[in-house]
C-alpha cells in the first residue's frame, strides 16, 4: 500500500499561517518599532550617548551612572516622580467612582439625555494639552469653579467660607493629611470631571450590556435599590473597572510632570542617556503600580460567563 | 359598608392607604429626579463653562478685558483676536493640511487595525495568546518610555546617517508606525476590533469557508461590512486623537505646520511681529487660535456625536 502524499498543510497549520498573515503588519511593528526601541532605551540608559557629526549615535558605557545621576544628583526628578505617582494613586479611585456614578445617572431615561451625554463627552474631543492650558486660564478668569476663587472672594460672593470648615476640621483633630486630601480633592474636581469622559462612556456601555431580566428578577424578589446596586450592577460592571483603571493610569502618567522632565532633558539639555533612564524608571514604577492594582482589583472581579 | 365617621377609621381605610402610597411614590420620584437634575446640571456647567468662557473671551476687545463689569457677554465685541489668529495660523492651508493628515491616518488605522484585530479574533494557534498579551503590554507601556530611541532610529534610519525620515513635509515615521499597528493608540483600536469580531457568529465565516472563500476574502467581503459600528468608532476616535495629538507629531514630524502646533505658536508670533508685550493681549490671540482650532472638531462633533457615544457602546469593547 502506498502512503498517500499529503497535499498542502493540515487545517491547524493553515489556520496558523493565515493567522500570521493577518498579524504580519503588526508583528513587524511590534518587533521593529516597539520591542527594538524598548531594548534600545534600556541600552541608552546604561550609556553616555552622544551624537558625532557624520558618524551617528555613539555610546560610552557608564553602568549605573545615569540612574545614580537622576536619583541622587538631579534636584527635582525624584520629587516629581513620587508626586506624579501619588497624584495618580489619589485620583484613580476618585475618577473611577465619579465615572461609575455618572454613568449610572446617565443610563436613566430623562428628557435631554442626548444633550447631556454630548456635553459629558466634550472633554474627550478637546483633549489636547494646549487647549487644556487655555481652558485652565479661562477658568481662573471666569471664576467658573470654586477651585480658582480665592477664599476671600468666595466668602463675599456666597457667604460660605472654606477656611471656617478647614479650621473646624482642625479643631476636631482631623489629621492635616486628611484635610489636605479633602482640599486637594475639591480643588481637583474640575480635573476629575474633565478626565472622566472615556471612562463614563465605557461604564455606560457596560451598564447597557447588563440583561434587563436580572433587574426584573430582583424586583420580583423584592430587592431594594441598594441591594440591586451591590448585587447586580457592581458585579456586572466590575471587569470594566480594571479596564478603566488601566486607561486612567496611563492617561494621567502620559500627562504627568515626570514625562515632561524626561522630554526637556532630552531635547533641551541633550542628556540622552539620563532621559532614557528617567523614562524607563518612571514607566517601570507605573507599570508595577498598575499591575499590582490590577492584580488586587481583578481578584474581586466577577466574570459573568 | 359603614360610613366613615372619624379620623381613625379614615386612616385605616384602604382608600387612604392607597392615596398615601401613590403620593409618597410620586414625591420620592420627584425628589430623586430633582436631585439627579441638579447634579447633572452642575457637572455639565463645570464642563461647559470654561468652553463658553473661552469662546466669549475670544470675541472680546481689549477694553472688555479691562472692564470688571463685563462677564461672558462682551460689551464691545470684536473680531480682532480671531482675525489675527486666523492670519498667524495661516488658517485655511493649515486646516486643509491637518484634515488630510488626520483623515489619512484615521483611514490607515481602520484598515490596519481591523486587519490585525481580525487575525487576533479568529485564528488560534500556539503563541497567539502570548501575542495578544503583547498588544496589552504595548497599550500599557507609555510611548514616552521609548520615544527617544525611536526618534534616533528614524533620524538615522536602519543605522544609516544619510537616511533621515524626520522632515517637515511628509510624516514618514508616523505613517510607518500607523501602517504597522503601533501608532497613536493603535493597541486600543486593535483591541476594539478584536472584541467586535469575536461577537460576530462564527457560523457565518464557516459558511463562507465551506463555500470556498479564502480567509482574506472572508475578511474583506463578510467581516468588514459587518463591522460598521466598530469602523465608525475607530475612525472617529483616531481622527480626533490624531487631530489633537502633539506628542507624536512634535517628536516625529518636527517642524510640522499642523493645527495643534500652529495654535500653540500663534500668540508668540503675534507678540514677536507686533512688538506687543501686554500678556493679556497675547493670551487673547491664543484664545482666538484655540477657538479656531476646536471649531472644525466641534462642528463635526455636533453632527456625529450620536456615533461617538453609540459607536463605543455597540462596538463590543465590553466583551
Amino acid at each position: 500500500m502506498q502512503k498517500r502524499k499529503r497535499k498542502g498543510f493540515s487545517l491547524r497549520r493553515r489556520e496558523m499561517l493565515s493567522g500570521l498573515l493577518f498579524l504580519s503588519p503588526w508583528l513587524i511593528g511590534i518587533t521593529v518599532f516597539f520591542l527594538w526601541n524598548l531594548i534600545q532605551a534600556m541600552r541608552w540608559s546604561f550609556n553616555y550617548v552622544f551624537i558625532e557629526a557624520g558618524v551617528g549615535v555613539q555610546f560610552r558605557w557608564l553602568g549605573l551612572d545615569n540612574f545614580n545621576h537622576i536619583f541622587r544628583v538631579h534636584s527635582t526628578f525624584m520629587q516629581e516622580m513620587f508626586e506624579s505617582i501619588l497624584q495618580i494613586v489619589i485620583s484613580v479611585p476618585l475618577i473611577i467612582f465619579f465615572s461609575l456614578f455618572m454613568a449610572i445617572l446617565l443610563n436613566r431615561h430623562f428628557i435631554g439625555r442626548g444633550l447631556v451625554r454630548a456635553i459629558f463627552f466634550l472633554p474627550v474631543i478637546m483633549g489636547s494639552a494646549a487647549i487644556a492650558n487655555a481652558i485652565e486660564i479661562t477658568m481662573g478668569m471666569l471664576m467658573g469653579g470654586m477651585s480658582h476663587v480665592p477664599p476671600e472672594a468666595l466668602r463675599e460672593a456666597t457667604g460660605f467660607n472654606a477656611a471656617i470648615i478647614i479650621s473646624l476640621l482642625n479643631e476636631f483633630q482631623v489629621p492635616p493629611q486628611v484635610i489636605g486630601f479633602l482640599v486637594d480633592t475639591i480643588a481637583n474636581l474640575h480635573e476629575v470631571i474633565r478626565s472622566a469622559g472615556v471612562q463614563i462612556l465605557i461604564f455606560l456601555a457596560a451598564l447597557q450590556s447588563i440583561p434587563p431580566s436580572m433587574y426584573e428578577v430582583a424586583q420580583i424578589e423584592g430587592a431594594t435599590g441598594y441591594e440591586t446596586f451591590w448585587k447586580i450592577t457592581l458585579p456586572m460592571v466590575s471587569p470594566l473597572i480594571v479596564t478603566n483603571i488601566v486607561f486612567t493610569v496611563i492617561d494621567m502618567y502620559a500627562n504627568s510632570e515626570t514625562v515632561e522632565t524626561a522630554r526637556i532633558t532630552f531635547f533641551e539639555l541633550q542628556n540622552f542617556g539620563a532621559s532614557a533612564a528617567m523614562s524607563l524608571s518612571s514607566a517601570l514604577l507605573v507599570c508595577v503600580a498598575l499591575f499590582s492594582i490590577c492584580y488586587i482589583v481583578s481578584r474581586h472581579v466577577f466574570y459573568y460567563d | 359598608m359603614g360610613k366613615i365617621l372619624n379620623i381613625k377609621d379614615w386612616m385605616n381605610s384602604p382608600r387612604y392607604k392607597n392615596n398615601v402610597q401613590k403620593w409618597t411614590g410620586k414625591t420620592k420620584n420627584f425628589v430623586m429626579g430633582l436631585f439627579i437634575a441638579i447634579i447633572l446640571a452642575g457637572v455639565c456647567y463645570i464642563i461647559i463653562a470654561p468652553v463658553l468662557g473661552l469662546i466669549s473671551t475670544a470675541f472680546m476687545s481689549v477694553e472688555d478685558i479691562g472692564n470688571p463689569v463685563v462677564f461672558l457677554i462682551p460689551a464691545a465685541p470684536s473680531l480682532y483676536n480671531i482675525s489675527h489668529a486666523f492670519g498667524y495660523m495661516d488658517y485655511v492651508a493649515t486646516l486643509i493640511r491637518t484634515l488630510i493628515y488626520s483623515l489619512g491616518l484615521a483611514v490607515l488605522h481602520v484598515v490596519v487595525c481591523s486587519f490585525v484585530g481580525y487575525g487576533f479574533a479568529r485564528f488560534k494557534f500556539r503563541g497567539s495568546e502570548f501575542l495578544f498579551a503583547l498588544v496589552i503590554v504595548s497599550i500599557v507601556i507609555p510611548i514616552h518610555a521609548y520615544m527617544i530611541p525611536m526618534v534616533q532610529g528614524f533620524r538615522f534610519f536602519l543605522g544609516n546617517p544619510d537616511w533621515n525620515l524626520i522632515n517637515d513635509t511628509i510624516p514618514w515615521p508616523i505613517i510607518l508606525l500607523t501602517a504597522t499597528g503601533v501608532g497613536v493608540r493603535s493597541g486600543l483600536y486593535i483591541f476594539i476590533f478584536r472584541q467586535f469580531f469575536r461577537g460576530i457568529p462564527k457560523e457565518i465565516e464557516e459558511a463562507a469557508f465551506v463555500d470556498g472563500a479564502s480567509p482574506l476574502g472572508t475578511y474583506l467581503r463578510i467581516m468588514l461590512p459587518n463591522a460598521v459600528p466598530a469602523v465608525i468608532t475607530v475612525f472617529l476616535f483616531s481622527f480626533v486623537w490624531q487631530y489633537n495629538d502633539v506628542y507624536y507629531a512634535g517628536n516625529l514630524f518636527v517642524g510640522n505646520r499642523l493645527m495643534a502646533n500652529m495654535m500653540s505658536s500663534a500668540g508668540f508670533m503675534y507678540s514677536a511681529t507686533q512688538q506687543i508685550t501686554n500678556p493679556m493681549m497675547v493670551q487673547m490671540i491664543t484664545f482666538g487660535a484655540v477657538v479656531l482650532t476646536i471649531a472644525p472638531i466641534l462642528i463635526i462633533y455636533l453632527f456625529l456625536q450620536r456615533f461617538f457615544v453609540e459607536g463605543l457602546e455597540r462596538s463590543g469593547i465590553v466583551g
